[in-house]
């Protein structure tokens, strides 16, 4: 049928790029054996590892400020009537539909432009690539947050304010539990979309700012070792737990909803 | 809901971070881009402040509308491919048994969060001259004593094209799924009832309810894969140069800022161009706009 | 006499290890506004695909006018529906949803439109051809949905809880449409409702569905007089239940004892019963009265007891009355306020006598 014919093509691919990384052979062509080489070199490689350091930083300040500034847009959407609002609805989403190389070089003149320091210590010269990130992350946590949002009854906010409670407390005890697990996707979203980001970050990184997407990619257009299948698939794993782990609190959540 | 007006500190203190944000690192760099899109280079790097259309004229060039066409052309065939082939693998999920439904989504769906790079890396290896595909094809062909040549799959065209369907095939398979889930069945059964065949039901009443959702599909595979850099950078040849490549060269090699900026402002118009249709076409043909937002 | 129409033989459908319906025979016959009544599950539905053709039955046959409909499609049957949920097509307005049988089937558009401009001014919905379902309300949603289904002239309509999302007045307006629509149009009706009420007002016969068999089919009138088995009598209109035992039969009067009543109750009647058998007896509220006096009379049944609660429905009202004997038991009464002075005879609280008829009791096995 044609479902299994589609997984398979979706799948073979990465399954032969991670069978590949545990092979015992310098170009990587035929199987020559099973061997773990290629991932010592690669957790041994420091230029990887300081490009894996780089994105981890880089993806935990993006969803740290896209957590900030996306929940801050759902409650703007959520709670208040202002006039051009569904234009401003629409400019929200704007960093999502626009292509990214658009949005990658017109960052680099701004930057360049406003001249933006290059050569600040560490973190701070990963600045330019995570607010890049963080201007197309927010906007998704925007979405998955309002869509929670709207599933609120507003019923028990009114019955809070009825037993006496002031709106900290109302925030704190009664919206903030309901959001919890809109706000957990959103931060794995966040955090995978950042670890993932090739073009955008492609041109905000320099030579002491790679992240992992970027080093792999020059890895792959220089030598075509297992060492690149191997770096590949550990980022794959780590994506692919985190997608796994936020599509299953998706779920807790929908049957939740069923329920109520 | 509440009014702006009547709450004001609460609503700026969620209006400003976002908006300012959205001010400084959207707006103003592409208003740049767009203000660069109308000057001149002037020396190696410098830029002067004029108001010329020349680098609007030269993007009409037909060096450079070719790669316009052939990216819109490119993206295109990826959308109907995608289409034909999701089509079919969403109604399967949906008439798949319950308990069987999130998890063939998530199956479809977990490729997606798998890096691009990554997946199209993993295609590189699987259909060079040396790789994993042309060795089955070469064990099959040797099993059964047939001469074999290794096919050039890569570097071209369709390379291109397979690399952008695989990526953009969840984009198309989950509104598909969406509209399929939410359609009414009551309403296949009434037709049959009526007396309706089974392609007079797909012809109509199946596919203009589920039209919203085909549209939806369509762009969020068809604006990405137009504005798609790695693929054809890693995929395709020299002759498969999309969009975005041309874009980049004129950044990071040529260092033509201004000509690269025209270049990057229509395929923004583009993009919203592909987007101002189908808001168009649904708004016109189907019932009223307020009421059911695909 | 008319002819039937619509014949089935020993229909069955299990849904994996659930039987559905179970060796269902009914004959219909043409022209006639039939009903199939029951509670949520008794499979009445079911029976209905069956008929339209959405379920194929695991075994027994279906003729309509003669012709075995087993490899008969649902688009090729003589039959048309009318959906619980209406199933307008959303994207079409009201002509082309109601003209679409007639699209199908290739009749000229120019001929489409008068026939549907003709069916809508019968369905009482001139003027409203471009509306689009979601402008309509939910008594129009009905009416084009029957129009849609009868402009193809079925031999049979079949009609799924139709009245079900109609508030209460819209229902009874809508019950005397579709009676009207039928008497005019002389198309066999088959309609399916968990509602007696509905039932007893229009059907010309009712089949009493439960647990996938047919329990009782006859008309209103002799289902309610003479329910043949305990659940027919408790779903059709409400009735009075009382525990007893066979303690005597003296040619054609039968007595019974029970615990609620030191008195015996007698009924004339032919069933085969034997002595010493649990029965129930069954009476409907509007058939017992107050008795007034210390009259007894011999055709009477009677027993003693208070009333503990009155409810009110305008026209009559039920008076809740206990008996206390051996074990306790409550006793429906419905009396017809028919004096101008509509208040109630007795109040809460009065001991009463109960009297009824032989007649009106009717005995039950299970």
């Amino acid at each position: 049928m044609i479902l299994c014919c589609t997984i398979v093509f979706l799948y073979a691919p990465i399954i032969v790029l991670v069978i590949f990384s545990f092979n015992d052979s310098r170009r990587n062509v035929t199987w020559h054996g099973f061997t773990f080489k290629y991932y010592e070199k690669a957790i041994h490689n420091n230029n990887l590892i300081e490009a894996f350091l780089n994105s981890l930083s880089i993806a935990f300040f993006n969803t740290v400020f896209s957590l900030i500034l996306g929940t801050l847009t759902a409650l703007l959407l959520w709670r208040f009537r202002f006039s051009y609002k569904s234009v401003y609805e629409g400019i929200i989403l704007v960093p999502i539909i626009i292509p990214e190389i658009c949005i990658g070089i017109a960052l680099l003149v701004f930057f360049n432009l406003c001249g933006w320091p290059n050569d600040l210590p560490w973190p701070l010269n990963l600045s330019k690539i995570t607010c890049a990130h963080i201007l197309f992350s927010f906007p998704f946590v925007a979405v998955i947050i309002r869509a929670r949002l709207a599933k609120f009854n507003l019923d028990q906010e009114e019955a809070a304010l009825d037993l006496g409670a002031n709106h900290k407390q109302i925030f704190k005890n009664v919206l903030f539990p309901h959001l919890k697990p809109a706000l957990i996707v959103s931060s794995l979203l966040a955090f995978t979309l950042s670890l993932d980001d090739f073009v955008i970050t492609f041109f905000m990184s320099g030579p002491e700012t790679t992240t992992v997407p970027i080093k792999i990619y020059s890895m792959v257009r220089f030598s075509v070792t297992p060492e690149v299948n191997a770096a590949s698939t550990i980022l794959l794993l780590i994506t692919i737990v985190l997608a796994a782990i936020a599509i299953w609190i998706q779920r807790g959540w929908a049957k939740e909803v069923e329920k109520s | 809901m509440k009014s702006a007006r009547n709450h004001k500190l609460a609503f700026w203190l969620t209006f400003c971070p976002p908006t300012l944000w959205m001010l400084i690192f959207l707006l103003v760099p592409i208003l740049i881009i767009g203000i660069f899109s109308f000057s001149a280079k002037q020396g190696l790097v410098d830029i002067s402040a004029s108001w010329v259309l020349d680098n609007y004229i030269r993007a009409f060039d037909p060096v450079y509308l070719s790669v316009f066409f052939k990216s819109i052309g490119i993206a295109a065939l990826t959308t109907l491919i995608c289409f034909l082939i999701g089509f079919p693998v969403a109604i399967g999920i949906a008439s798949a048994p319950k308990s069987w439904k999130p998890v063939l989504l998530m199956i479809v769906v977990l490729p997606f969060w798998v890096n691009l790079l990554i997946r199209t890396y993993a295609l590189i290896a699987v259909f060079r001259t040396r790789g994993f595909f042309n060795f089955s094809l070469e064990w099959v062909a040797n099993l059964f004593g047939i001469p074999f040549e290794p096919l050039t799959l890569l570097y071209n065209d369709a390379a291109v094209i397979l690399g952008l369907v695989y990526i953009h095939l969840p984009f198309m398979i989950l509104p598909l799924y969406a509209g399929f889930e939410g359609f009414n069945k009551s309403l296949l059964e009434a037709a049959s009832d009526l007396g309706a065949q089974q392609f007079k039901i797909i012809t109509a009443i199946v596919l203009p309810i589920m039209a919203p959702s085909i549209i939806s599909g369509c762009i969020l595979v068809f604006i990405p894969a137009l504005g798609s850099f790695l693929t054809p950078e890693l995929l395709g040849g020299p002759s498969s140069q999309m969009i975005a490549n041309v874009i980049e060269r004129q950044f990071l090699a040529a260092n033509d800022w201004p000509f690269g900026s025209a270049l990057s402002m229509m395929l923004i118009y583009l993009t919203f161009g592909a987007l101002a249709l189908r808001y168009f076409w649904l708004r016109r043909r189907y019932f009223s706009s307020t009421e059911n937002k695909p | 006499m008319n002819r039937s129409i619509l014949q089935l033989k020993g229909i069955s459908k299990n849904y994996g290890t659930l039987e559905a319906i179970k060796e269902i025979d009914l004959n219909i016959f043409e022209g006639e506004f039939f009903s199939i009544i029951g509670p949520s599950g008794c499979g009445k539905t079911t029976l209905l695909r069956v008929l339209a053709g959405f379920e194929m039955p695991d075994s027994g046959s279906l003729y309509i006018e003669n012709i075995n409909m087993q490899n008969v499609p649902p688009n090729k049957r003589p039959i048309n529906m009318v959906f619980q949920s209406y199933a307008l097509f959303p994207h079409m307005n009201v002509l082309d949803n109601v003209a679409f049988g007639l699209r199908v089937d290739g009749v000229a558009i120019g001929e489409q439109t008068q026939l549907v401009k003709s069916m809508l001014s019968l369905v009482k919905l001139s003027g409203l051809e471009n509306r689009l379902p979601h402008q309509l309300s939910g008594g129009q949603l009905q009416r084009v949905a029957l129009a849609r289904a009868l402009i193809k002239k079925p031999r049979v309509l079949l009609l799924d809880e139709p009245l079900s999302a109609l508030d209460a007045k819209l229902r009874n307006e809508m019950r005397q449409e579709l009676i009207r629509l039928q008497k005019s149009l002389g198309i066999t009706f088959i309609l399916v409702t968990h509602d007696q009420q509905e039932a007893l007002s229009m059907a010309d016969r009712i089949a009493v569905m439960n647990d996938g068999t047919i329990q009782q089919v006859a008309s209103p009138s002799y289902l309610y007089e003479f329910p043949s088995n305990k659940f027919v009598a408790d779903f059709i209109g409400s009735i009075n239940f009382i525990e007893c035992q066979l303690s005597e039969i003296d040619g054609d009067i039968f007595k019974f004892i029970t615990r609620i009543s030191k008195d015996a109750f007698t009924v004339e009647g032919n069933k085969s019963l034997r002595i010493g058998q649990d029965c129930w007896l069954g009476i409907r509220p509007e058939k017992i009265s107050f008795k007034d006096s210390d009259v007894v009379n011999p055709h009477h049944n009677k027993l003693s007891g208070v009333v503990t609660n009155i409810t009110y429905f305008g026209q009559a009202s039920m008076y809740h009355v206990e008996v206390i004997g051996e074990k306790t038991a409550t006793i429906n009464v419905m009396e017809n306020h028919s004096q101008r002075s509509s208040y109630a005879t007795n109040k809460v609280g009065d001991s009463v006598v109960l009297c009824w008829s032989t007649e009106s009791t009717s005995v039950f096995t299970s």
